[in-house]
C-alpha cells in the first residue's frame, strides 16, 4: 500500500550531530559495504575504478563552508534518507513497493516489485534515493531494518553500519517517538532540527547544528607581503651560482 | 530533470492519440462525422495506434518493464497509477467503438460508447498532466496550468491529425478548422503563460534552507562527496544552456503554434487543405516534441540545492 499510515508504533531515525562529524566518510563506506550484501543487494558499481565511478550509494557525505561574515566554519554533512513522516515519495508510488512501515516508521522499497520508473526519486527533495541501473529498482537507506532486529548478530551491533562505524560518536540511532529516548534528549538539549521544514514531510531523522565558538577567532590582519630582493646575502648568492651552475 | 526520450515519445504520441480519439468520439456521439464507418474506423485505428506505441514506449523506461502490471495497484494515491487505469479503462469503450465501425454494427450504444471514449481519453491525459503537476520538489511541474497545458496540446495535436485525416478522406469541415485553431490558440496561451510565470518565480527553497541552518550565514559546497555524477546528479540535475533553451522556446512557438495556425488559415482561404494541414502536422510534431524536450530539461529539482543550486 503506498497511502501512508495513520501514525507508526514508533518513529525510528538518526540524530546527526553535525558539530563533532569530521567527514570522514567512514559512515557512507560502512553503509555500502553492509547494505551491497543485505536488504538492498546489490548496490551495482559502474566503472568503479576506471575515469568515470558510479555507483548507487544510499549515504553521501557532503562538506560546506558557512560563512555569516565575520567567521567561516566548515560543516560535512552526511546526507540520507529521512523517513519522512508524509512522504510524497511513497505516495507517487504506482506498485506499492515504496512503503513507510506502520510498526517502526522505516520507509522501505519492496526490490520484488519495484518496476524501477524512478518517479519516487523524483518526488524527493532531499535527493535521498538511488537507482540502481543493474538491478533496475530504486535504493534507500532502510536504517538498516537488516541489523536492528537481527538477533544473530551481537547486541552492539544492532544498530545502522553507520552509526556502528562512526568514530567520533555523530551518529545516534533510536525512536524519536518516546522522549525518554537518548536521541530525543539529544534533539531538545541541542536544538536539533529538520532539513528543508519547510517543504512539509517531516522528516524524523534530524541533525544538531554545530555549537558556536566561545571565543570567536580573531581576524588576522593581513600584512603587506615582504619579498626579499633575490642574490642579497651570500647564502642566497650561493644558491643563485649552484643553480646556474647545475641548469 | 532528464529528457528520457521514451517519456517524451510516450506523451506526445499518446497525447496527440487521445486528442484524435477525443474529437472523432464528440463528432461520432454529436452525429456530426462526415464520411463513412471505414473512415471513422481508420481515425480510431491511427488513435488506438499512437496511443498503445506511446504507451508501450512507456515501459521502456522501466527497471522492470515485465512487472509493469503492478502498476495498476494504487491508483487511491498515485496519479501514476490513475492514469494506467484511465488508459485501460479508455480502451473498452473506443474498442467496441472500433469494433462496431468494423464490423459494420448499427446500435444506439455507439454514441454512449464515443462518450465514454471521450471522458476517457480526457481523464488519461490529465492524470499524465498530474504525474509532473503533482510533484512539489519542481516548481516549474507543481504549477496549476501543467495538466491543462498537457489537455491543451493533446486536443491541438488531436484536432490537427482530425482535420489532416478528414482533409484527405472526404473534406475539410469549417468547424474543424475552427477547432484546430481555437485549441492552437488556447493552448499555445496557456503555455506562454506557463513560462512567463515561471520565469518570474526564483524559487522558493534556498540552499541554507535545504541544510537546515540559515542562522549560520550563506552556505557555498566545498568538497563534494562523490568525484563523478551519481544518479541523483544525473537524472534531476540535468539542465540546458539558457540561451539554448531560448532558442528551443523560439523553435516551439514557430512550429508548435505559429505554424499550425498560419497554415490552418492557408487551408481555409485558398484550398489544397491535405497539402497545407500535412505540413501542420509535421511541424506541430517537431514542436511538440521540442516542447515536451524543454518541459524536463527547464526544470529544476529541490535535491540540486545540495549539489550547488542556489535556489529551487
Amino acid at each position: 500500500m503506498t497511502t501512508l499510515p495513520q501514525s507508526t508504533g514508533k518513529k525510528l531515525g538518526l540524530v546527526i550531530d553535525l558539530d563533532i562529524c569530521v567527514g570522514c566518510q567512514s559512515c557512507a563506506t560502512s553503509c555500502k559495504e553492509w547494505n551491497t550484501g543485505g536488504y538492498s543487494a546489490p548496490l551495482s558499481d559502474h566503472d568503479p575504478y576506471g575515469g568515470d565511478p558510479s555507483g548507487a550509494w544510499l549515504n553521501r557525505i557532503h562538506s560546506y563552508e558557512f560563512d555569516d561574515g565575520q567567521q567561516a566554519k566548515t560543516v560535512h554533512f552526511p546526507r540520507s534518507c529521512l523517513h519522512c513522516e508524509e512522504p510524497d515519495c511513497v505516495t507517487v508510488c504506482p506498485t506499492g513497493a515504496s512503503y513507510k512501515r506502520e510498526e517502526d516508521g522505516i520507509v522501505l522499497v519492496n526490490p520484488d516489485t519495484c518496476i524501477g520508473c524512478k518517479l519516487c526519486s523524483w518526488a524527493c527533495p532531499y535527493g535521498a534515493r538511488e537507482y540502481d541501473y543493474d538491478d533496475g529498482v530504486m535504493k534507500k537507506c532502510t536504517l538498516c531494518v537488516d541489523r536492528i532486529y537481527n538477533e544473530t548478530i551481537p547486541e552492539e551491533d544492532r544498530v545502522p553500519a553507520c552509526v556502528r562505524s562512526c568514530p567520533t560518536g555523530a551518529r545516534a540511532f533510536g525512536d524519536l517517538d518516546d522522549p525518554t529516548s537518548d536521541v530525543s534528549k539529544s534533539v531538545i538539549a541541542r536544538g536539533g532540527f529538520n532539513l528543508l521544514d519547510e517543504f512539509g514531510y517531516k522528516p524524523t531523522n534530524k541533525y544538531l547544528p554545530p555549537r558556536k565558538a566561545e571565543v570567536p577567532a580573531a581576524p588576522v590582519e593581513r600584512q603587506p607581503e615582504q619579498v626579499a630582493a633575490p642574490g642579497n646575502t651570500a647564502i642566497e648568492k650561493l644558491f643563485s651560482w649552484v643553480d646556474k651552475a647545475l641548469s | 530533470m532528464h529528457p528520457a526520450y521514451s517519456v517524451i515519445f510516450f506523451t506526445t504520441a499518446s497525447g496527440a492519440g487521445y486528442g484524435l480519439l477525443f474529437w472523432l468520439s464528440l463528432a461520432e456521439a454529436v452525429g456530426a462525422m462526415p464520411g463513412g464507418r471505414w473512415l471513422s474506423f481508420a481515425i480510431i485505428a491511427v488513435a488506438l495506434t499512437l496511443i498503445s506505441l506511446g504507451l508501450l514506449s512507456s515501459t521502456l523506461h522501466l527497471g522492470h518493464p515485465e512487472r509493469a502490471i503492478g502498476a495498476f495497484l494504487q491508483w487511491r494515491s498515485s496519479w501514476l497509477s490513475r492514469e494506467g487505469v484511465a488508459a485501460v479503462l479508455t480502451y473498452i469503450p473506443a474498442g467496441l467503438l472500433a469494433l462496431m465501425w468494423l464490423f459494420n454494427i448499427e446500435s444506439g450504444l455507439s454514441s454512449i460508447l464515443a462518450i465514454l471514449s471521450a471522458v476517457g481519453a480526457a481523464v488519461t491525459v490529465y492524470c499524465t498532466g498530474m504525474i509532473y503537476g503533482s510533484l512539489r520538489t519542481i516548481r516549474q511541474w507543481s504549477h496549476h496550468l501543467v495538466p491543462l497545458i498537457y489537455l491543451g496540446f493533446a486536443a491541438a495535436t488531436g484536432a490537427l491529425l482530425f482535420g489532416f485525416s478528414l482533409a484527405i478522406c472526404v473534406s475539410l469541415p469549417m468547424w474543424t478548422t475552427l477547432l484546430i485553431l481555437v485549441t492552437t490558440v488556447t493552448a499555445a496561451v496557456m503555455k506562454i503563460s506557463y513560462w512567463k510565470q515561471v520565469d518570474a518565480d526564483p524559487g522558493q527553497y534556498t540552499r541554507e534552507m535545504a541544510l537546515g541552518m540559515p542562522h549560520l550565514g550563506t552556505a557555498r559546497p566545498l568538497d563534494p562527496p562523490h568525484s563523478r555524477p551519481n544518479f541523483v546528479m544525473r537524472e534531476m540535475g540535468y539542465s540546458v544552456a539558457r540561451n539554448h533553451a531560448e532558442k528551443l522556446r523560439t523553435l516551439t512557438m514557430v512550429t508548435l503554434m505559429g505554424a499550425p495556425i498560419v497554415l490552418t488559415l492557408l487551408a481555409m482561404l485558398i484550398g489544397l487543405t491535405g497539402l497545407w494541414l500535412a505540413l501542420a502536422v509535421i511541424a506541430a510534431g517537431v514542436g511538440i516534441v521540442t516542447e515536451r524536450w524543454l518541459f524536463f530539461a527547464e526544470a529544476e529539482h529541490v535535491s540540486q540545492l545540495y549539489y550547488g543550486a542556489a535556489r529551487a
